[in-house]
């Protein structure tokens, strides 16, 4: 087994590959976790890329505006295989979840008529919601526990939760000033080591 | 047909180039944009697409791809997804060429530890929204908090998740709970 893929590891992917792969990721990834899946798929089993590459794209593809999963395929498929290879990955992680999403949507409009499937997928929202409240709460964990950064992250959420402000004039004015703020303290504590 | 598509681009283009911290924390953003300020959905159409998205594989922006079909059928899909991936795609292929070169620069830094408060915020905001328009009273309240402490403290399937929610409020309801 470890030298059936190490000796995979020695040849890259196709575009193909690449496409069949992520449709595959895509198509059963229900409910998130998909960047676990990604590393597992090219790091660990595929040994395509080694895991300070694939954690430098995770980087990127969380800072960077986007959905972290796409931003990932299309690092994973440009490192591997250029711009088709990009290409061929974001196609494969959105095409066929979308078609399969708007066949979803179809059957339930269908379904409508009894209102049991309203009921039903009422509880399957609020059991949605717990998913992101879940990760709410991760990501607010994650913030550095000093005033500055957890006062901006309060207003951030009055300004879009209660004040319904454009969330395009939230992030470009609350965005660089904590950008800024968080550069000069680097800046700072890289002075003082 | 074609106006309505303009307006399904240039709502969504916005909105995806400030997805910062991943597609949940826009939720909010796209609530507001399709439920009040264009009418194109109700707050429980909107709710059913969430739901839904939530329930289907891939990633969960493709929320807006049931929009666009919801609001101009097959185009208007093909619009709403290319108009929420394309202009970051372009942009993350511009700067992973720069990023590569200077690696744990503190400008990288910066922006990683900067976006942190924003997007938290942001999806703690989503929650909010969607807690307002969740249907089914406290009783769907409570689903929502359960899912949320079996998520963080078990390893619970997320698919299993959602599809017992709903079972759960069906059977409460025909109980005569809710």
């Amino acid at each position: 087994m470890t030298m059936q893929s190490a000796a995979l590891g020695a040849e890259k992917p196709t575009s193909w590959n690449l496409f069949l792969i992520f449709s595959r990721i895509g198509l059963t990834s229900f409910g998130g976790g998909l960047s676990g899946w990604l590393m597992r798929e090219f790091v660990q089993t595929r040994r395509w890329m080694d895991e300070e590459e694939f954690l430098n794209g995770l980087a990127i593809s969380q800072a960077l505006p986007g959905v972290n999963v796409t931003n990932m395929s299309i690092w994973i498929g440009y490192h591997l295989a250029g711009t088709s290879g990009a290409a061929a990955s974001l196609a494969g992680i959105l095409l066929p979840p979308a078609v399969f999403a708007v066949l979803l949507s179809v059957l339930f409009a269908l379904l409508s008529g009894y209102p049991l499937v309203h009921v039903w997928l009422a509880g399957a929202a609020a059991a949605a919601i717990g998913l992101s409240l879940s990760m709410a709460i991760i990501a607010v964990r994650r913030v550095r526990r000093r005033v500055l950064p957890l006062f901006l992250m309060v207003l951030v959420f009055v300004m879009v939760a209660v004040l319904r402000l454009p969330l395009v004039w939230v992030v470009a004015g609350v965005g660089p000033i904590s950008i800024g703020l968080e550069y000069i303290r680097l800046r700072r504590s890289g002075r003082q080591a | 047909m074609m106006a309505l598509l303009w307006d399904l681009f240039s709502t969504f283009v916005p909105i995806s180039l400030v997805t910062v911290g991943g597609g949940q924390a826009t939720v909010a953003e796209i609530q507001r944009q399709v439920v009040d300020l264009h009418h194109w959905m109700t707050q429980a159409q909107f709710l059913n697409a969430f739901a839904i998205t939530r329930m289907a594989p891939g990633p969960g922006s493709l929320l807006v791809t049931l929009i666009g079909w919801q609001v101009a059928g097959f185009w208007g899909a093909l619009v709403a997804t290319v108009a929420m991936f394309g202009p970051t795609t372009i942009l993350l292929f511009t700067i992973a060429y720069f990023w590569r070169r200077q690696r744990g620069a503190n400008w990288q830094l910066a922006l990683e530890g900067g976006l942190r408060p924003v997007a938290a915020g942001m999806m703690a905001a989503a929650v909010y929204v969607l807690m307002g328009a969740l249907e089914g009273g406290w009783l769907a309240q409570v689903i929502a908090l359960v899912s949320t402490g079996l998520v963080l403290f078990t390893r619970v399937n997320a698919l299993l998740l959602v599809l017992v929610g709903g079972v759960v409020l069906v059977l409460c309801q025909m109980a005569g709970l809710a």
